[in-house]
């Protein structure tokens, strides 16, 4: 199939989609299947065009912007503290053994624990502002690169730290020459993951309490019983996440030029 | 006049688990190279050739023996040396030009004169306009040449190649071969060159040294070459004194090699 075919049935079955929730949904349009009562699926499910119509509504009168941008807020200083802690923590244990051994139970368990949990603790210590979100999501994007730091630092080759050697470099120079840049390109290959894990934990802490964001949204909506608000939320989050992913996708092939990719490896 | 590089008794022997797991890689091992002198170590393979070298670049501090460069005893990385490794040893995420600066930046060199260096070093290698390739951008030759070219713009007196053209194809390889008599004839380096490839070795050499087979491998032949320089690889395997020379060392190493080759072999069945 062609590129702009493909785009074309991606976009109808898109639109099949809604269509179907719309006539599943809408009241009294087809006879009621499950519940008795014909406003049911309407309540459970919401109406498309509903959801569409909140959607048009919080963008023409511009009262979506603030709530979107303290999200994206919230997930880039999360996602740049997080990564910079972990980059720190990676490097470190990496490179010292001592500190490796002592710290990998620790490591372990504080990975191993369900970190959602911490958003009350969060919430106590830093206000409702975005301070907790970023708190939370920082908890979820460092251990993403602190293991990826860390197994990339391990992973270092012997033969090319040598050869820094043999060519003048001190131990600081190759920190700064071999183990951060091999570390740095790890981080980026786990960019998706970790940025991705940045929204989760912004929108979970709004959606646990907040006064402003997306997850604040529908946190309020879900309150009233305001399915379709609710779900006019999810899809806006959802084309935000979206947008963000391609933005990352852009960024790490500038940033990792120098890799050999799968497909454009040019052989002279 | 000190030699360049001489080895003194030197014993390498790598602790394994347990006091019968250790390994002696090379044994009471006396070698000097002197100073412009091309001196290449043949022998069968896992014979420790490598291990001589790190000895010598510092990477490796020997069991017993002492090392000396320039007539001084080394301690630590040898800073008078150049290292040219088998495998692939460039910054993957530096461009080549950035490879080549590597060495001039850790000294301190400014960056404007390392990079207008790198270029000129890049050119002599043959890689001009390859500045801003990254190494997987570069065919495996023009790697080893952005390798050369990162060696050598430090301009060290002492050069170690480790069988650094095994990887490349036979014409890449005689082309390299000939691009470094080239370089070294310009201004004459100490080079050991370490190859399982005797062919390579006289063609390039002043000297070869034969290894025996190890563990505990040592020299057990050292023949000058006289053939005359400047030569052409290719065309010198031609000539009968390169093929009497050949006979005469291939016959000192073959019983080596046999041996080394039964070893790996019992190894193998020992494995199994």
């Amino acid at each position: 199939m062609s590129r702009w075919k493909l785009r074309a049935v991606q976009a109808l079955l898109l639109a099949a989609i809604f269509v179907a929730w719309q006539v599943l949904t809408q009241p009294g349009l087809v006879p009621p299947l499950v519940w008795d009562n014909p406003d049911r699926a309407a309540f459970f499910f919401g109406e498309p065009v509903r959801m569409f119509q909140v959607i048009w509504a919080w963008f023409s009168d511009g009262s979506i912007y603030k709530h979107l941008w303290v999200t994206l807020e919230e997930t880039v200083l999360a996602f740049v503290i997080g990564s910079v802690l972990g980059l720190a923590m990676g490097l470190w244990l990496g490179l010292s053994s001592t500190a490796s051994a002592l710290l990998d139970p620790y490591i372990t368990a504080l990975n191993a624990m369900p970190r959602v949990v911490l958003a009350p603790i969060f919430m106590v210590w830093f206000g409702l502002g975005i301070w907790s979100k970023v708190a939370l999501g920082v908890t979820l994007v460092f251990f993403i690169v602190f293991f990826n730091v860390y197994q990339g630092v391990k992973e270092v080759s012997p033969v090319v730290l040598n050869n820094t050697v043999m060519l003048g470099a001190n131990r600081r120079q190759q920190l700064r020459h071999v183990y951060l840049p091999s570390a740095t390109s790890w981080v980026f290959s786990s960019l998706h993951t970790s940025v991705g894990m940045a929204f989760v934990g912004a929108v979970v802490g709004e959606y646990l309490g907040s006064a402003s964001g997306v997850g604040y949204l529908i946190q309020q909506a879900e309150g009233a019983f305001d399915i379709n608000t609710v779900f006019a939320g999810i899809l806006v989050l959802t084309a935000f996440a979206l947008v963000l992913d391609f933005a990352v996708t852009r960024a790490e092939r500038r940033l990792l030029l120098w890799r050999p990719g799968q497909s454009e490896t040019e052989q002279l | 006049m000190p030699a360049a590089v001489s080895f003194e008794s030197i014993t390498c022997t790598f602790a394994g688990r347990g006091p019968a797991a250790a390994y002696t890689a090379v044994r009471d091992v006396t070698l000097a190279i002197g100073e412009g002198e091309f001196v290449s170590v043949v022998g069968p393979t896992g014979c420790g050739k490598s291990t001589l070298l790190n000895v010598a670049a510092g990477l490796l501090r020997p069991s017993s023996g002492t090392l000396r460069v320039l007539g001084e005893p080394l301690a630590g990385i040898n800073r008078r040396a150049g290292y040219m490794f088998q495998s692939e040893a460039l910054m993957p995420w530096r461009s080549a030009l950035a490879n080549v600066t590597a060495g001039l930046e850790f000294a301190g060199v400014e960056r404007g004169e390392a990079r207008q260096r790198a270029g000129d070093w890049l050119a002599r290698v043959g890689l001009a306009g390859f500045g801003d390739r990254y190494p997987h951008q570069l065919s495996g030759g023009m790697r080893k040449r952005v390798s050369l070219a990162q060696m050598l713009i430090l301009d060290p007196p002492v050069l170690l190649m480790d069988e650094p053209f095994s990887a490349l194809d036979i014409q890449t390889r005689q082309l390299m071969e000939n691009e470094l008599l080239e370089l070294w004839s310009a201004n004459r380096k100490s080079v050991i060159f370490i190859t399982h490839d005797l062919e390579e070795a006289i063609s390039l050499s002043d000297r070869v040294v034969v290894l025996s087979a190890g563990p505990a491998a040592h020299p057990i032949g050292d023949f000058p070459i006289d053939l005359p320089r400047p030569r052409d690889v290719a065309e010198i395997r031609l000539t009968p004194r390169f093929i009497a020379l050949h006979d005469r060392i291939w016959h000192s190493m073959k019983e080596e090699v046999l041996k080394g080759y039964q070893q790996t072999r019992n190894r193998v069945a020992a494995a199994q």
